[in-house]
């Protein structure tokens, strides 16, 4: 081999290596830091592992939001108007959160439901995740019943 | 009637890109002068029609029209005059315009100040800038016409989404844009270069005052985004690595590496198809990230519309462009490498691994805002990608980049002793290193972000320093323009970076439920929540918050953040409370009340050293400015 190919051989291979080290690193970021968008119906079918957290989209419940007077702390119903998640959440709510709104909350499966560490409301007052959007589509077939009231 | 004006004038600037982009093209091709020609007038006067549809478009913001669809749904009688213009560009339709407006105002800058070019060159250059702009001008008068009539006449408009009615808004979408297409220009010239087959140094030395201007723009427009959403949003954060900011990082991170290439290329020779590569992408990019935002694929504060034509449009059209653009550079990418040969420790050597982690980091984002879409299309699922990734990977690819910065202007270029810049620098490696365990010692509870904050602002300060001194020391030796630009701007890179990793760890937020005369404290500073009042403002009704800060019992600042209600649209926004100041920012935003005592939450942040974030960005975009404005680059084109 003459200098040239060789140092481009060697160029060749720092790249290949870089490029391999950068792609492994990519996946193994990602499978740490992917959240699954579930909704209430993939919750109640059993979706949601206990320990793992998520993302839950739907509509906040008409008349489920409870507040304890004096605190940040706050409960209420998110339901794709076919299953119905209760959430508790504690600190600042967004400036779009208002029953009937489509919202997305992180955080995991505990006792007495869904425990959120953020909530988003999105910028947009029309967005709706669309596996929420065909939920409610269904759902907007069945008989309306009111939320149960968020668990204390 | 002006309206239908500015649709014909939309028309017949469709028509003089057509002609812009195909006489002076395939006369460049037969090499016929007169057609050749055509280039710079078909410029201008599309230019000109382009700039009349603007204007009429802002006369029809301004007059309150609403019988033009678009300023029905963007605009309302009580919008005070200066956000009706911003308005303009407050929505789709309105942005495509201004994209279209302000590539229009980048051809005309080429055509005017390329008077030393040889004409086969200005007419590709215009010729390919035509072509993009036919396509964006056709895929507004397709898909998007902001001069669309609504009958009957509604008596009022909807209203401007209130997030957007706020001065750094109105600043923010102009000076991204002129980024984004200020990109357009480097690919011009490489598309250019690639069809008149003489890929050498000149087109580089032609093209890079453009690509750097465009680039301190980006940046420029970048900071701005970042400074908006830290001030509006009111959750205090200055970059999210939304999909939306990925896109405009994406252009940035290739138009960074592109600069540095250019520089190579055009002193040494080498690189050459590589300089070619990244001009393709970064435009390719700034395309991606129009589609990203406007198609709605992404849904986000800038996703406006979520119209499936509008997708597939830019889909196809960013399929033919970066398709169509790297077939050219299959065939016709120079193959021999012939660009002065250079050794293992050199300046090419370095400025190769500074593009190749800049190249990688761009990927990894990339990986990370397309990944979601991908595992949906192909229904895997509905993933997202959360800052943590983004944050771990960038800091692993900027840690060996920022180490190595110092050492490129220190290094010689072709052949370097590694001994002489290590002499020059490594005391100075360990003064960083010393200041960084220093600070470890002195705050025990914030781990190692401040440390490596306080390390690496200082190593590029010092390092760009010993640079500035060695420059001045030597004898007969001038310091350029681009030699300042290029301290400037790494300069800026320290205090960026001190910036973001002491804002990330010493930061303290604190969500708190607060009764009227009750005290919040945090990092030092006690605020006093006063009490809430409802006032009365141009469009809007507020809670009037009032809090004072003190610390230790003399008085900082008073600070009053509001909760807007908007009256035509019935939207609730936040406008937080900040001030400001070099080394720490106050910030208070009110959420919501709480009982009926007149509690409220609120949200209280001091920022230390948060303001260094934008201004160690515009530093560097100052830099690139000043780059760009080098003597050398004025000089008539000559072969070196």
């Amino acid at each position: 081999m003459n200098p040239t190919r060789k140092r481009r051989l060697g160029f060749l291979l720092v790249m290949l290596l870089a490029i391999g080290i950068a792609g492994t690193l990519v996946v193994i970021a990602l499978q740490h830091n992917v959240r699954y968008l579930l909704t209430p119906t993939d919750v109640a079918a059993g979706q949601a592992r206990g320990d793992h957290p998520f993302r839950l989209g739907g509509v906040v419940c008409e008349g489920s939001i409870k507040r304890t007077q004096g605190t940040l702390d706050v409960r209420f119903v998110v339901t794709d108007r076919v299953h119905e998640v209760p959430v508790r959440y504690t600190g600042i709510l967004p400036d779009l959160f208002r029953e009937g709104q489509s919202i997305i909350a992180t955080g995991q499966l505990g006792g007495k439901g869904f425990h959120a560490d953020e909530i988003l409301a999105k910028h947009d007052e029309t967005y709706m995740p669309k596996e929420v959007a065909d939920a409610i589509a269904k759902g907007k077939a069945l008989p309306r019943k009111p939320c149960a009231p968020p668990p204390p | 009637m002006l309206p239908e004006i500015g649709q014909l004038a939309l028309i017949l600037a469709l028509l003089l890109a057509g002609l812009q982009a195909l006489l002076p093209l395939v006369g460049a091709q037969r090499g016929s002068e007169p057609w050749m020609r055509v280039a710079r007038p078909a410029a201008y006067a599309q230019a000109l029609f382009v700039a009349c549809a603007f204007a009429i478009l802002v006369r029809a913001f301004v007059t309150h029209d609403f019988s033009v669809a678009y300023v029905a749904r963007n605009s309302n009688s009580l919008l005070p005059l200066v956000y009706r213009i911003a308005a303009v560009w407050g929505a789709h339709e309105g942005s495509l315009l201004l994209w279209i407006g302000i590539l229009a105002l980048w051809t005309a800058a080429v055509a005017r100040f390329s008077r030393a070019l040889p004409l086969p060159v200005i007419a590709r250059v215009l010729g390919v800038m035509g072509l993009v702009s036919f396509g964006f001008l056709l895929f507004t008068l397709l898909t998007s016409d902001p001069f669309a009539r609504l009958l009957p006449m509604p008596s009022e408009g909807a209203d401007l989404n209130p997030l957007l009615q706020d001065p750094g808004l109105a600043m923010h979408p102009p000076i991204l844009y002129s980024g984004y297409v200020g990109t357009t220009v480097a690919f011009a010239f490489a598309i250019a270069a690639l069809l008149d087959g003489k890929v050498d140094a000149r087109w580089v030395r032609w093209s890079r005052p453009w690509t750097n201007v465009a680039w301190a723009l980006l940046t420029t427009g970048i900071a701005l985004g970042s400074w908006w959403a830290y001030y509006v949003l009111g959750w205090g954060g200055w970059w999210f690595w939304d999909p939306v900011e990925n896109a405009s990082f994406m252009p940035w991170l290739a138009g960074t590496a592109l600069i540095h290439s250019q520089a190579v290329t055009e002193k040494r020779g080498s690189f050459r198809g590589w300089t070619l590569l990244l001009a393709i992408a970064a435009f390719s990019l700034s395309l991606l990230g129009t589609f990203l935002v406007r198609s709605g694929v992404i849904t986000s504060v800038h996703a406006f519309a979520a119209d499936p034509a509008r997708g597939v449009f830019i889909l196809v059209f960013l399929g033919i462009v970066i398709g169509g653009s790297l077939l050219l550079y299959a065939l016709r990418a120079p193959r021999d490498d012939d660009g002065a040969p250079f050794a293992a420790a050199s300046r090419e050597t370095l400025i190769l691994a500074n593009n190749l982690l800049l190249t990688t980091a761009c990927a990894m984002v990339l990986a990370g805002t397309l990944f979601p879409l991908f595992a949906d299309a192909l229904k895997l699922g509905r993933y997202s990608v959360g800052p943590p990734y983004f944050s771990l990977m960038f800091g692993l690819l900027m840690a060996p980049l920022l180490l190595l910065v110092p050492f490129g202007p220190l290094t010689r270029w072709q052949r370097e002793q590694p001994s002489v810049p290590l002499k020059l620098l490594v005391p100075w490696l360990g003064v960083a290193l010393l200041g960084g365990a220093l600070a470890l010692v002195a705050l025990p509870g914030a781990w190692w972000k401040p440390a490596a904050g306080i390390t690496i602002g200082f190593w590029l300060l010092a390092g760009t320093a010993r640079f500035v001194r060695r420059r001045f020391a030597l004898a007969g030796q001038r310091f350029t323009a681009e030699m300042a630009g290029m301290s400037l701007a790494h300069t800026g890179l320290a205090v960026f970076f001190f910036g973001v990793l002491l804002t990330e760890s010493l930061g303290v937020q604190k969500d708190v439920a607060v009764m009227p005369g009750h005290s919040v404290e945090a990092a030092g500073y006690e605020f006093r929540f006063d009490g809430v009042e409802r006032i009365q403002g141009p469009n809007y009704v507020a809670d009037h918050g009032s809090i004072s800060v003190t610390r230790n019992g003399a008085h900082v600042a008073d600070l009053h953040p509001e909760k807007r209600q908007y009256l035509a649209g019935g939207q609730v926004m936040t406008n937080t409370a900040i001030d400001p100041g070099l080394r720490r920012d106050l910030y208070v935003a009110l959420g919501e009340p709480i009982d009926a005592n007149g509690g409220w939450a609120l949200r209280v942040y001091v920022k230390p050293w948060v303001r260094c974030i934008w201004l160690g960005a515009l530093m560097m975009a100052l830099g690139g400015l000043v780059t760009a404005f080098d003597r050398r680059f004025r000089r008539p084109a000559e072969a070196r």
